[in-house]
């Protein structure tokens, strides 16, 4: 008995002293994140600083009068550019919405055989895209700009989309996903019949929404941000990482009409994002890596 | 016949099987199809064909002619700003690679401390600066004249008396690239490695708690690392990529090339070859250089993890 009570007694001590830890954990993380969300913090009360509020010394950290000019100078200008600011528009969001759907279903068709159908070459596959997994973004852009150029593929949407639809990364994490799938639920479909795709797509894909919306945060990411500067040079086909870079490059004046359009480009990740949280955490459990 | 040879099947018979199970997993090839040649043709045929195209000279407009190992022994022997290059890239990605690992092993496993509501919040915060190209606000942050904030705060403080040049002088700014890389580098290994923590089941802890176990500590070393392997090797390798291949931040932080080549990594002399002079068979051979020092790095740091675990 009286060592039930003392036990009781320990753990006690010990919840109180998890809860202090807590406390701190939380304070810790407060600060860091406080210091990570500055430079965003600064380029929000920077997009709606007036231009005589730019030069006061010291920098303020605040605004004292706030104002959309930033934002309507920003529309002002990219209307002002060759063609008209919704084409801009269009072309990022045609692009993003091109590479996300076909890198979902390219990508999910694909991990299903990786994941499920033990094909001759498909550990050999599986390996390779382990590997390229190293080999993704920038360090291939130059050469793959020499196959483009080669399939007269320069200046065209396809330059824009086509690079990032076969993304290794979202590949991997869909495979890592299915793999989870029972191997009974997927025998029980083909004795009834059905084949292949349409156990991916009727059986298999259903399950997977945290796996999709993952893929399509980190497509969405991608291709929102893809800057297209050297692979297309017609106005009428630019996006608008590369418009927004353009306007706000103008010396320090142009300072608040940057930040603008910095944070134009910031909302639409962030709110998907904040969306689909729960979805990716859950789908990133099965990232791991095994050999 | 050989009593042993009953119940093998012969070299011709093996082929006919591998070829009939091909046959019939046709579909399934077919549904790879259209990701594997995109990737085939963005991906792999990009990578390897590095390799000749490193042997060549070549500048988009006339034939590659071959130069053999020409390009490789003008890097190493004489071209000074690749040597110095590669010296900037290893303390970048001495710097950012481990120390950005750490970081996001550290904030994924105390975010996962903290009550739900908390832990979504935190994630968002922290994840939101890969997400944002705001290098605007650095720009201001590192500003060299007294605007700056961090100039100006430092002067308030005493710390220092005139202004200094964050982004031109040579003694800081690849100190400033780093800090800002560092901001960004919560990416998808921070993901993983939060989703890592996340999943891990609690009642291993409980029976951990019988066992021993006393602290957070105790926990972390003994349940949680072990059950992380894989976790921990898909982070690792995201680090690798980032701290590798950085090479927009600094352009777009301290301008290119720039001052003194203080921040010019093994990807900016890539980048200056590649669309400034146009030498894609020397833009090539720098390439491969980085595939092959990213491909050792990842083996080196599965070997190291491997052991780790086991």
């Amino acid at each position: 008995m009286a060592r039930t009570i003392e036990t009781a007694k320990g753990s006690n001590k010990a919840v109180g002293s998890r809860l202090a830890g807590n406390i701190v954990i939380f304070l810790f993380l407060l600060i860091l994140g406080l210091f990570m969300l500055f430079p965003i913090y600064l380029t929000l009360i920077m997009s709606v600083k007036p231009v005589h509020e730019l030069f006061i010394f010291p920098p303020k950290l605040y605004v004292i009068d706030p104002t959309l000019d930033n934002f309507r100078d920003m529309f002002e200008t990219l209307s002002e550019m060759w063609v008209p600011f919704s084409r801009y528009v269009f072309n990022s969001v045609f692009v993003t919405v091109c590479v996300t759907v076909a890198q979902c279903v390219f990508a999910s068709m694909a991990a299903f055989v990786l994941a499920k159908c033990k094909v001759p070459g498909g550990t050999v596959l599986n390996k390779v895209i382990v590997t390229s997994l190293l080999y993704q973004s920038n360090v291939i852009y130059i050469m793959q700009y020499i196959v483009m150029a080669r399939l007269h593929m320069i200046n065209t949407y396809w330059a824009l989309i086509l690079p990032s639809v076969a993304s290794p990364m979202c590949l991997f994490l869909m495979r890592q996903s299915m793999s989870t799938v029972p191997d009974a639920m997927i025998e029980a479909a083909k004795v009834d019949g059905a084949s292949m795709f349409t156990i991916c797509w009727k059986i298999v894909m259903p399950n997977q929404k945290p796996a999709l919306m993952t893929m399509i945060i980190f497509a969405f990411q991608a291709a929102w941000n893809i800057q297209g500067g050297t692979l297309v040079y017609n106005e009428a086909l630019k996006t608008l990482p590369t418009v927004i870079t353009q306007a706000g490059s103008a010396g320090l004046a142009r300072l608040g009409v940057a930040s603008a359009g910095a944070v134009f480009m910031l909302v639409p990740p962030i709110v998907i994002f904040m969306i689909a949280q729960k979805n990716v955490i859950e789908t990133m459990a099965h990232s791991g890596i095994k050999d | 016949m050989d009593p042993t040879e009953i119940g093998k099947r012969s070299k011709a018979e093996e082929r006919r099987m591998l070829w009939l199970r091909i046959k019939q997993s046709k579909e399934c090839y077919l549904m790879m199809a259209p990701f594997m040649l995109i990737f085939l043709v963005f991906t792999i045929v990009p990578v390897v064909m590095s390799l000749p195209m490193g042997f060549t000279d070549f500048d988009m407009v006339q034939i590659p002619r071959f130069v053999g190992l020409s390009n490789y022994t003008t890097l190493f022997l004489n071209d000074t700003i690749f040597v110095q290059s590669i010296r900037v890239t290893l303390v970048f990605a001495i710097f950012t690679g481990p120390l950005s690992y750490v970081l996001c092993f550290l904030l994924a496993w105390l975010i996962n401390e903290l009550h739900p509501r908390l832990k979504t919040i935190f994630t968002l915060i922290f994840y939101a600066p890969s997400m944002a190209n705001v290098y605007i606000a650095w720009q201001l942050i590192f500003s060299g004249d007294t605007y700056g904030y961090l100039n100006s705060l430092l002067m308030n403080l005493g710390l220092i008396t005139s202004p200094i040049q964050w982004l031109t002088d040579g003694r800081y700014l690849l100190g400033a690239v780093i800090v800002v890389q560092l901001w960004i580098s919560l990416g998808a290994g921070f993901l993983a490695l939060r989703a890592g923590f996340q999943n891990i089941d609690r009642s291993m802890y409980e029976a951990g708690a019988i066992e021993g176990i006393k602290n957070r500590w105790q926990e972390l070393i003994y349940i949680t690392i072990p059950s992380m392997g894989p976790q921990l090797m898909f982070a690792a390798v995201m680090q690798i990529v980032g701290s590798f291949t950085a090479g927009t931040v600094a352009q777009t932080l301290v301008g290119f090339p720039s001052t003194d080549y203080k921040a010019h990594t093994i990807m900016t002399h890539a980048y200056d070859y590649g669309w400034v002079r146009y030498e894609m068979g020397y833009a090539s051979a720098i390439c491969m250089i980085l595939f092959v020092v990213m491909l050792l790095c990842n083996k080196l740091i599965s070997k190291v993890l491997g052991k780790f675990m086991d």
